[in-house]
């Protein structure tokens, strides 16, 4: 007899979770996409997908936008499109080059509040030094959309003959993350859910081309990075530790947080780790590098807060374990998908 | 962070440790009551700095956990009514009922929301007038006024539209339940701080009495946690059984009158299955008869209650009355985990099985396990 505490039938019909970048995405990636789809270099699920084209090695990444609000304090969809993608390709410390803008529109959207997005969508890309090369729009009935979507596809030329990849961390190496956690998920929670917190708490949106950019004279040293974004620092910590086979231990306290988005953490019974950045990525060195990785980035206003945060270890390996404030231990698990506010 | 690192020190906790590990003169089991309370111990490795002579158990007070599947397959039965809207904490979203949850119900096209207050729940029913807004009221006395007051706001604005799904219990007959249980090895209790701010430490103090218990109320932080084991200890070592507020920071001895005579008001005492333990009398709260057109259990009384048979594999009701660990389980992390709980202290954040497998499972290899 089927037990009543068994939950059965959760496969038929996709859920918001499925795109929260946990494990359930991940399940679809792997049971739905990857079986059709995948090939050599879709398999390495990296930020970006790194090609050989003649003597060029490309960068190439796409990445669509569902923000909501459309607006949040720091940014809009418009400059997201843009950072979003830009620093997929400066993952693998690419330059990027060419964007596709796609924009799918509902029926009824103001046009200036278009016009809006399409000015920061610009000046965004214009900061990130790439231009538009391509672009479409499709316009779909009232209620089949949130506003607005858009996507972006990117290129870059990968400039390093040692691109950084998500199986390179070795045990050993430092971990460093370019600035504070957590911004962009609190602005864009605050925004949402009219939460009235009291902050003026900006989203970090911003485009990492050139703070990436300053790792590539490490060469070979300079094993991986991952820019943060959905499912926050936990999600980069587990893929990296999944796919290099490795352990990963940090230090609760080094991992640096905008007092307020503690605070809106702690009153929402939400984990800072899991928090979505759009401007943050995390870097895994060699130990006698990561000092001169830390000063580097704290020279470019968008490194000042960065910090050693932890190592990699052989021990558990797949698993990221974090040495907390009073000297305990716990792991780090994925999300398996968004997370929920508790009740106390 | 002010008031939040004070209770987060490295060299605080560790002179606690110490202090706990030179006075302990034989092996004491203590409990904590509230689910918060495990998830701060878990999260924060609290049980590396025991020693060994401290073995704290993980109690039944994770009330996401302790509600019945009975009563979820009710909350996703309305909640796919096309008339409804459904409002809940986003805890009980995830938490499986016999076949889906409420996020699959959702993703089916029921009308299902977060709130993070009860009266947020009130504001959509008066916004939209033509539906009917239920909201799941989950919780100990901590939520219960709350939910109380928006129950109370709605009768006094004339909102005929707002209903209240209440799951809601209280916690001193479930320790009562535990403390009596002729197999019980459960030596002192770390009292639940946040239901004791409501409720003051009146029924503590019969429990302390009747049962021969140390109990010390106690907050939600590291050190609260350390120093509340260690008021548990030191009266165990010289066998006396007084409540101590340690969370005075908070907690008044008489608690908050005002909440407690809303909730008097409000709602009535009841007898209320608890997944995991059973039929517990006088441990729930349903509507009072002032109240009862506010009550989902009577607008939507044509739904069916399922009958429900709980694994025979699980263990959660010796979990919950801390005669057995997580790890005592040959189903944890194999057959039973987050994604598909076999049982009551395995469903939420706050279940002692939830906080295991989050937190706990160093030795198993692959992020996948």
């Amino acid at each position: 007899m089927e037990s009543c505490g068994i939950a059965i039938g959760f496969s038929d019909v996709i859920r918001l979770g499925h795109g929260s970048g946990g494990k359930l995405t991940e399940q679809l990636v792997e049971k739905v996409f990857l079986p059709k789809i995948g090939n050599s270099i879709l398999n390495e699920l990296d930020d970006a997908a790194s090609l050989k084209i003649g003597d060029a090695n490309i960068a190439f990444s796409t990445d669509s936008y569902v923000v909501k609000p459309l607006f949040f304090p720091g940014g809009n969809i418009g400059s997201l499109a843009v950072h979003g993608t830009v620093n997929d390709l400066s993952m693998r410390l690419a330059r990027p080059l060419y964007l596709s803008v796609s924009f799918i529109i509902e029926e009824g959207f103001r046009i200036g509040e278009l016009s809006r997005i399409v000015e920061s969508l610009s000046q965004a890309a214009k900061e990130s030094q790439v231009d538009v090369a391509a672009a479409d729009t499709k316009v779909v009935n009232r209620g089949a959309g949130d506003g607005v979507y858009i996507n972006t596809t990117g290129i870059g030329i990968i400039e390093t003959r040692h691109p950084p990849a998500v199986r390179k961390a070795r045990p050993g190496d430092l971990i460093i993350i370019s600035s504070d956690l957590g911004r962009h998920g609190i602005a864009i929670l605050c925004a949402r859910e009219g939460l009235e917190l009291e902050t003026d708490l900006l989203s970090d949106s911003a485009s990492l081309s050139a703070l990436a950019l300053r790792l590539a004279r490490l060469g070979p040293a300079l094993h991986c990075m991952r820019d943060l974004t959905r499912g926050g620092l936990s999600s980069a910590l587990n893929e990296i530790a999944h796919a290099s086979k490795v352990g990963i231990e940090i230090n609760d306290s080094q991992v640096p947080i905008h007092p307020a988005v503690r605070g809106a953490c702690e009153l929402l019974g939400l984990d800072p780790l899991y928090v979505a950045c759009e401007g943050r990525f995390i870097c895994i060195v060699e130990a006698d590098r990561a000092d001169e990785v830390v000063e580097n980035l704290k020279l470019d206003p968008l490194g000042q807060e960065s910090a050693i945060i932890g190592r990699v270890t052989e021990e558990h390996p797949g698993r990221v374990v974090s040495r907390t404030a009073i000297g305990g231990r716990r792991i780090v698990d994925k999300l398996s998908g968004d997370q929920l506010p508790r009740i106390c | 962070m002010k008031y939040v690192d004070e209770y987060r020190d490295l060299e605080l906790a560790g002179n606690l440790a110490n202090e706990l590990r030179q006075l302990c003169s034989k092996r004491w089991t203590i409990m904590e009551v509230c689910g918060g309370q495990t998830h701060t111990i878990l999260q924060y490795g609290i049980e590396d700095l025991l020693p060994e002579t401290i073995n704290l158990v993980h109690g039944p007070g994770c009330p996401v956990c302790v509600t019945p599947v009975a009563l979820i397959d009710k909350a996703i039965a309305i909640a796919l009514d096309p008339s409804v809207i459904f409002c809940s904490f986003g805890d009980m979203l995830r938490v499986p009922g016999s076949a889906i949850d409420l996020l699959e119900a959702k993703a089916r096209g029921a009308d299902v929301r977060i709130v993070y207050s009860p009266l947020d729940a009130l504001n959509i029913a008066q916004r939209n007038n033509d539906k009917k807004i239920v909201f799941l009221a989950v919780g100990f006395e901590t939520t219960a006024p709350a939910n109380a007051m928006a129950i109370h706001q709605a009768k006094k604005l004339g909102i005929s539209n707002f209903f209240v799904l209440s799951t809601q219990v209280t916690v001193p007959p479930v320790c009562a339940a535990i403390l009596q249980a002729p197999n019980n090895q459960v030596e002192a209790l770390i009292g639940p701080g946040h239901v004791c701010t409501i409720t003051g430490l009146k029924e503590y103090k019969f429990l302390a009495e009747h049962y021969k218990i140390p109990i010390v109320v106690a907050g939600f932080e590291p050190l609260d946690i350390l120093q509340a084991i260690l008021a548990c200890a030191r009266q165990l070592e010289s066998q006396r059984f007084d409540v101590i507020n340690q969370y005075s920071r908070v907690v008044e001895s008489e608690g908050n009158r005002f909440a407690r005579n809303l909730l008097e008001e409000v709602f009535d005492l009841c007898d209320r299955e608890w997944r995991g333990l059973g039929w517990i009398p006088k441990s729930g709260l349903k509507l009072s008869s002032d109240y009862r057109s506010f009550d989902a259990e009577r607008e939507f009384a044509s739904i069916a209650t399922s009958e429900c048979q709980e694994s025979p594999e699980c263990i959660s009701g010796q979990i919950l009355r801390g005669n057995k660990k997580p790890t005592d389980c040959a189903a944890f992390g194999i057959t039973c985990t987050p994604g598909r709980p076999l049982g009551a202290t395995m469903v939420s954040s706050e279940g002692t099985c939830a906080n295991y497998y989050k937190f706990k499972r160093f030795d198993l290899g692959s992020a996948n396990a």
